[in-house]
């Protein structure tokens, strides 16, 4: 069987991936029109390149119907429930740089620390009658980092997108969202909890764990291992 | 493994047991409003129940457990004493293990409204103590309202207090505040630096310094804390001695008399936890003369603390000792408090446990092997 290669389909993750690959003369492309998702690889004998959105990347990986696949940590870690145990993270390939924070209003004086967090949202639940909401599309990663903060008297409200509006717009009391320069967080009168980032995304080669493996694939993972430098 | 109608029949064995044993049986909808439980237990039962929705009634919950809707019954229409049982699915999403089942039944029985406190532990557990007899399981114990207790006889402010109440659930940050009240953990660089700057220029500069006022947290929440900040900076650290009785309290591992004799050396310095232990030793002798072997039974002061947090008084679980990998076949525990919040101001003495069919039968086949 073909070694089946995720990447992203558009935009500047895609040409950066491209360029990646090409850096370890491994040359893909893609082909045909300029509207048609289809790709080819040259430097490695049967690979097959699957042009995809990066968001549904880690569920291809995830389901093994891709062997290895492009795209975020962050996205890897939110969406594969047990991720270590489906996928194996390769090799982190220096760009599409993200960190996933915690960020509360400027006018928290008093609060600098998930410490100060979990006692401002204890004071405001009484206060207010409800938990301090805290929105994120990123639930699982988020969750997790303030269960092992020991963060209480928290929930969740779910934001897709303009999350740094929420609190102005009185959705949420503070976001978790991925930033790169903290300047839409400024722009927005919010600040970081100094002990507040979860989690350090970039770009990452993920292998799949869930994919079959036959003989020629093997092979093919193996040159390509070799042009990368990986241990194979 | 055995099939669900073998599970069932040993659940309606248990089932039945319950029922001759007093108490009446009750069902609740599988579907459940998630904003009660998701109030009561935050964010984590998100990650653990399945949350479903439709257009008029919004999220909803499958049953994660019978606890809630058997409380909300009877505080709207129970009569004091009551005891129900229970026997049906509940759903935990697994995300780790996929061992661990996401369905499986419970039979359980609670007890409401007993006068006395003692007499309906012991009651509970000798129940469950019985109907488990034959597996041969271990029983561990526990007190969360001894702990309790322990913190509300510190010398330190209601404020503090309250923080380390609010945390017995959570060991690890109980820990970390109990070593910055006890002087043992430094106070973060930044707490210092705004607690200087709050000396020098006042809390109002400071505010006035920090930005647009956005969201619901209003300039008056962060005052408030501000000056809570500085009001707890004020304060001396408890004293190591204290830190230690606790630490010595918490550790404890022993038989239910040695654990009540050790504690009643510590209460001689910590006196508020005498009230608690009057309460154990009379559950302990309830407990005796319902037959229980009080000598070898186990008591573990720590005990209840990582499971969720509605239990603040006796706790109790069952263990297949020769099955380290399975979950405890049974559990309870004592939970006034969680009456007092579902039960719109009224509340009662409450307690109670469940069982998993499941596992008796996996154990009682084992055993016949």
């Amino acid at each position: 069987m073909t070694l089946k290669l995720g990447v992203p389909s558009k935009g500047r993750l895609m040409e950066k991936t491209f360029d990646w690959f090409a850096g370890h003369g491994v040359n893909i492309r893609r082909t045909g029109s300029e509207r048609e998702y289809s790709g080819a690889v040259e430097g490695v004998e049967g690979m097959e390149l699957v042009l995809l959105s990066a968001g549904e990347i880690p569920r291809e990986l995830a389901a093994g119907r891709i062997h290895l696949g492009v795209t975020g940590s962050d996205l890897v870690q939110e969406r594969i429930a047990d991720w270590e145990s489906r996928v194996v993270a390769l090799e982190p390939m220096g760009f599409g740089f993200a960190d996933l924070v915690i960020a509360v209003p400027r006018c928290w004086a008093d609060v600098d620390t998930l410490d100060d967090l979990d006692a401002a949202a204890a004071a405001f639940r009484a206060a207010h009658g409800h938990r301090l909401r805290v929105a994120t599309k990123y639930h699982r990663l988020v969750r997790d980092f303030l269960r092992e903060a020991g963060v209480a008297d928290y929930q969740l409200v779910d934001s897709q997108g303009a999350t740094e509006g929420t609190v102005k717009n009185l959705t949420a009391e503070a976001i978790a969202d991925i930033t790169s320069t903290g300047e839409t967080l400024r722009a927005n009168h919010l600040k970081i909890l100094s002990d507040g980032l979860i989690h350090r995304s970039q770009a990452t080669l993920f292998k799949s764990r869930e994919a079959m493996w036959d003989d020629a694939a093997r092979d093919s993972f193996r040159a390509l291992a070799a042009r990368l430098g990986l241990d194979a | 493994m055995a099939s669900k109608a073998e599970v069932l029949a040993q659940a309606e064995r248990l089932h039945a047991f319950f029922r001759d044993a007093g108490a009446a049986p009750v069902q609740t909808a599988i579907l459940q409003p998630a904003g009660t439980l998701l109030d009561l237990y935050g964010e984590d039962i998100r990650a653990r129940a399945y949350v479903t929705s439709d257009a008029l009634r919004g999220e909803q919950m499958l049953r994660p457990d019978f606890t809630v809707p058997v409380v909300q019954m009877h505080m709207e229409a129970g009569g004091d004493p009551a005891r129900y049982t229970y026997c049906g699915e509940v759903f935990r999403r697994q995300e780790r293990d996929p061992s661990r089942p996401n369905e499986y039944i419970q039979v359980g029985y609670e007890l409401f409204g007993s006068e006395n406190p003692a007499e309906a532990d012991a009651e509970v557990f000798a129940l469950f103590s019985e109907v488990l007899s034959p597996l041969g399981l271990r029983a561990a114990t526990g007190d969360i309202g001894l702990l309790l207790a322990a913190v509300g006889g510190l010398s330190m402010t209601p404020r503090r207090k309250a923080a380390l109440r609010r945390h017995v659930w959570r060991p690890r940050r109980f820990r970390a505040l109990l070593d910055r009240f006890g002087g043992r953990a430094p106070v973060p660089e930044p707490r210092r630096r705004l607690l200087a700057e709050m000396e020098a220029k006042g809390a109002e500069a400071i505010l006035d310094a920090a930005g647009p006022e956005i969201g619901l947290r209003s300039r008056a929440d962060v005052a408030a804390r501000l000056d809570a900040l500085a009001q707890d900076a004020a304060e001396p650290p408890i004293s190591p001695a204290e830190v230690e009785l606790l630490d010595d309290m918490l550790s404890i591992r022993e038989t239910c008399p040695n654990a009540l004799a050790h504690m009643r050396d510590i209460a001689v310095d910590l006196p508020a936890i005498a009230p608690a232990l009057d309460l154990m030793e009379a559950r302990l002798d309830a407990l005796a003369a319902l037959g229980i072997d009080v000598d070898l039974l186990e008591f573990e002061a720590s005990y209840g603390r990582t499971t969720m947090e509605y239990y603040d008084g006796f706790v109790f679980g069952f263990f297949a000792e020769t099955r380290p990998d399975l979950p405890p076949v049974a559990s309870g525990g004592r939970y006034d408090a969680l009456t007092r919040i579902l039960g719109q101001g009224r509340a009662v003495p409450a307690v109670g446990g469940v069982i998993r069919p499941e596992l008796v039968l996996a154990l009682t086949r084992e055993g016949g092997q």
